[in-house]
């Protein structure tokens, strides 16, 4: 199945070829970085190389120019072969002006390339980047290879015929930046044309200024190369990264946002029922909202309500008169929505909960990725309130889990959460786009007439799950509500035998979803051994690679990932107790380790980190070789 | 009484659930002037939808034979939001209380009265919270005793009318529990299409009984209410008094009607589509003036489902749902059994 790497066979120029590049840009949240970024996704992708990128960005819209703390940043990895995480340390860094250096640079692998806009090294930005000196000048970068271009200058210059105002002119710098880009790694320069032309369409003069600025980096790539200028003492030169291995098929790039809201709305298809969601702004989830705003011919209602609470409840009053209602939110807004959650949960109603989880608590690290709501959306609830959790590993294994949480929440009658994060909601990543034709279709039953015996609505199906009965049918009128209900009938009951008659099979149909999902695989290394990484959500990137470099080393070591966070699989009790030993890495004080322990009484050891940044290779690599020895 | 509003009788809307409110309340003789107007409503209880929050009002949707949803306090306007979008055939009552929809969801209600979702909300204030026995609640009065101020409360109650118009409703009507002419205002809020605010003044019994008695009570009507009509001229104590403009301040003033001559008195004519003169009516201080109870206004415009309906369909036109084409959206790849094909 594998692909060859594609080979240069020009004979001139024969570019280095390298497995894998980690290439971070870096600048002021005003420089256009993301965007850069993005651009470099898209061709990188186009030239089937793998890759994983990590969008990086201050919570502030537009920071002060040139401070430290407004600094965006953009990191990518891609190569020839399978590639998991954004990269551990960057191989090239482009600073867009002194903040962007001083707050990247320590992260460069040593012997790595710095390219940086001379231009901006001005005394009032160094000032403001808090450097003394010149870096570019005093030899304190004497371990990295350092490019020093006026790329300000240079966009200046290229872009001179256009007539722009200098700062209109200036804006053009990212694509100058992403010319010379593309110029080093050989790419296509034109879809990025073909996208500038459309994003501009109507400003003709901006679109022939970015391209011009595109060109002008790209040609100079070129240019100095040939003219062998040592620029500061590092070296410019192309680099070739083939293609990946990769199963034929149709791909495209694809972050966990947009896997999200696609699976949601191919549940929804697949499921036969129309969509709606409520929503309420807030980072990092608001980009799902967005997304299903635009696809309204799929029968999608979607209501930015006026707060959280709002959002669910309006979710849950569109799910009782028949449509699958869905919400999504970050952890602050998963709290508010609590109280509503009991209240899907009490009147068994179907619901999906999305939470893009962020840094915390309370607003905590708005723009930073944090695993530590996993308590939250387990336990979080008052009441005993079972809740089925899945947690998706990447940006394309979002588009399964949102179709699972879908299938679970109309399958049980019951609301879902969907555990997602920071990263993966902005990180993208090639996607083999799937067969539509190949997923199974789950189509909802309602109960429209009335059956023999009467009307019961908390009557229950094998799965223990409760009809779904929308109002507008004849005959079947009936009313439901937080308050306990009767077993069977559904009206208030308050009395102590069916409390605990009616807890307990909240419970039990919850506990009931693990007979539908998939025993619990080992997604790398053997089945019981002396190690097992047990990881769940966006840590599989740097758990995969850390213990694939483990395994390939001959060292007796699996990866255990975890999807379905609550229930869990039947298996996994045993699976994990077929290891010696048991590490879980999370990006939270301990939270899964907490469950494990509860569930299986095994003794799994945590592996924590908070930093707001994803773990890298070396820290999993570390942990592995700490708890072999 | 066309054929539609033969469909039902009174007993197709009560169900066999116990009433369980206090012997004496308030609620009692709505849920009747409820149960008494569907009927005439020509509507069917399968397409009626009661949904209310928390509160002893918001016991009310289990006694109603309709679909009934008893949610979380405060949250009812925010459901019901949520059902009349996912299916704006739904006839949709809000049973609500003064703590329910002015303090814990005074945001939903707000929200709700400005988009101008289709529905009726009723509003049973009876100025105390009764469920949690008895502290009091944003709509009582300055010095009001209860056990969470034993010295008496020290904040300025919410006015539900201003409230309601502040918020944009376009329908706001004030009720009576045991006036007769509840019905009347519910049936006016029915026909008005979209949000049909209605305030009803519900006498609690155990915590704050016969509050509304200074303007409520039978015997002192007359004088009291005064008793809207849409282009009736606004007169009460059996036409002796009415409500006239002072052009001098802009404001309302009581006037004596001479041998029922209110023309001769300059007595306004109620026409429920002036905004203007529907917030002084809500806001005539009572004691100086009678109590406004009826319709106060009552201009509709388009409502919020509707308009989300329109812009789907709209949105929708000459696109094909095709799943695999929405996946396939944007820039692509082929990868064959020899490599990556742009």
């Amino acid at each position: 199945m594998a692909t060859a790497l594609k080979q240069d066979d020009s004979g001139n120029n024969q570019p280095e070829s390298a497995e894998n590049v980690v290439v971070r840009f870096a600048g002021d949240s005003g420089d256009g970085m993301q965007l850069t970024g993005g651009q470099f996704t898209l061709s990188t992708a186009l030239a089937g190389s793998d890759l994983a990128t990590f969008p990086d960005f201050p919570a502030e819209i537009r920071a002060p120019q040139g401070t430290l703390f407004g600094v965006s940043a953009f990191q990518i990895n891609f190569g020839s072969r399978a590639i998991e995480t954004a990269g551990d340390e960057p191989d090239v860094l482009i600073a867009m002006n002194p903040a962007a250096l001083k707050t990247n640079v320590d992260a460069l692998r040593p012997g790595g390339l710095i390219i940086a806009d001379a231009g901006e090294f001005g005394k009032r930005n160094l000032d403001k980047a808090k450097y003394e000196n010149n870096p570019l000048e005093d030899g304190s970068l004497a371990k990295w290879q350092l490019l020093k271009l006026d790329i300000s200058a240079l966009t200046l210059e290229a872009v001179k015929p256009f007539g722009l105002g200098n700062k209109e002119a200036l804006r053009s710098k990212n694509m100058w930046t992403l010319g010379l880009a593309l110029w080093m790694f050989e790419r296509d320069r034109q879809p990025i044309v073909d996208w500038l032309n459309t994003k501009f369409a109507k400003l003709p003069d901006v679109a022939g200024a970015n391209i011009a600025a595109l060109n002008a980096g790209h040609a100079y790539g070129e240019t100095a190369e040939l003219s062998g200028d040592g620029l500061g003492g590092g070296h410019l030169t192309t680099r070739k990264v083939g293609a990946a291995p990769s199963a034929p098929g149709e791909y495209r790039t694809v972050t966990g946002a947009e896997a999200l809201s696609l699976g949601l709305v191919a549940g929804a298809q697949l499921a036969e029922v129309p969509m709606f969601f409520g929503g309420y702004p807030i980072t990092p989830a608001s980009a799902i909202l967005h997304h299903l705003s635009r696809l309204k011919e799929f029968d999608v209602t979607t209501f930015q309500a006026e707060d959280e609470i709002a959002a669910i409840a309006a979710a849950i009053g569109a799910s009782y008169a028949g449509k699958l209602g869905i919400t999504s939110s970050s952890g602050p807004g998963i709290a508010l929505k609590g109280e509503a959650m009991g209240l899907a949960i009490m009147t068994e109603l179907p619901l999906v909960i999305i939470n893009s989880q962020r840094g915390g608590p309370s607003t905590g690290l708005p723009t930073k990725t944090e695993q530590s709501d996993l308590y939250q959306a387990v336990y979080g609830r008052n009441g005993d309130a079972p809740m089925p959790v899945i947690a998706a590993r990447s940006p394309s294994d979002a588009f399964e889990c949102a179709i699972e949480a879908v299938r679970i929440a109309i399958q049980y009658m019951t609301p879902v959460m969907l555990l997602t994060d920071g990263y993966i909601a902005n990180a993208a990543e090639p996607w083999q786009i799937p067969d539509v034709a190949s997923l199974e279709p789950f189509p909802v039953t309602y109960l429209d007439k009335m059956p023999e015996g009467g009307l019961k609505p908390y009557s229950r199906d094998e799965k223990f799950a409760r009809p779904w009965i929308k109002p507008g049918t004849p005959e079947l009128m009936h009313r439901i509500g937080g308050i306990e209900k009767g077993i069977d009938t559904g009206h208030i009951d308050y009395g102590s035998a069916n409390h605990q008659k009616m807890t307990e099979i909240r419970r039990d149909k919850v506990l009931g979803v693990a007979d539908s999902i998939p025993d619990q695989d080992v997604a790398l290394g053997n089945a019981g051994g002396k190690l097992a990484v047990v990881g769940w959500g966006s840590t599989y990137g740097p758990i995969h690679q850390a213990v694939r470099r483990a395994v390939e080393a001959g060292k007796d070591v699996a990866h255990i990932h975890i999807r379905n966070i609550w229930p869990m699989p039947k298996n996994l009790g045993e699976l994990l107790k077929s290891y010696d030993r048991v590490i879980v890495p999370e990006m939270n004080t301990g939270q899964l380790k907490t469950v494990l322990r509860d569930q299986y009484l095994v003794d799994a050891k945590p592996i924590n980190k908070v930093s707001g940044q994803p773990f890298t290779i070396a820290e999993i690599d570390a942990a592995i070789e700490e708890n072999l020895s | 009484m066309n054929e539609m509003t033969k469909i039902t009788t009174l007993k197709d809307w009560e169900t066999d659930q116990e009433v369980r409110w206090c012997p004496g309340c308030g609620d009692y003789a709505i849920l009747k002037a409820v149960q008494r107007t569907m009927p005439e409503l020509g509507v069917r209880p399968e397409d009626t939808l009661f949904i209310s929050g928390i509160g002893c009002s918001s016991r009310f949707p289990y006694y109603m034979e309709t679909y009934g949803f008893h949610t979380i306090h405060g949250r009812a306007p925010a459901v019901a939001t949520g059902a009349k979008l996912a299916n704006p055939d739904l006839d949709v009552w809000i049973i609500t209380g003064d703590g329910d929809a002015l303090s814990i969801g005074g945001n939903h209600t707000m929200h709700l009265l400005r988009r101008n979702l289709d529905c009726q909300i009723m509003l049973f204030n009876n100025e105390i919270y009764g469920l949690t026995k008895g502290q009091y609640s944003p709509t009582s009065r300055v010095g009001t005793n209860t056990p969470s101020t034993p010295y008496g409360s020290v904040d300025r109650p919410a006015s539900p009318c201003a409230f309601a118009l502040g918020s944009g409703a376009r329908f706001i009507a004030r009720g009576i529990d045991i006036h007769k002419d509840l019905t009347n205002v519910l049936k006016a809020a029915h026909a008005h299409k979209g949000a049909a605010f209605i305030e009803i003044f519900q006498n609690c019994i155990v915590y704050n009984k016969d509050v509304f008695d200074e303007f409520a009570a039978k015997k002192t009507a007359a004088s009291t209410q005064l008793l809207l009509a849409n282009g009736e001229p606004m007169l009460f104590e059996k036409g002796a008094k009415g409500i006239a403009m002072d052009r001098e301040t802009l404001s309302l003033k009581v006037v004596d009607v001479v041998d029922g001559d209110w023309q001769a008195a300059n007595v306004i004519v109620h026409d429920v589509t002036n905004r203007s003169v529907a917030h002084m009516l809500i806001e005539m201080p009572f004691g100086e003036f009678p109590m406004a109870i009826g319709v106060l206004y009552d201009d509709p415009r388009p409502t919020f489902e509707a308009a989300v309906v329109e812009q789907n369909v709209e949105a929708a036109k000459g696109k094909k749902p095709d799943l695999q084409a929405l996946l396939n959206k944007g820039q692509t790849w082929t990868v064959t059994e020899d490599g990556p094909e742009l």
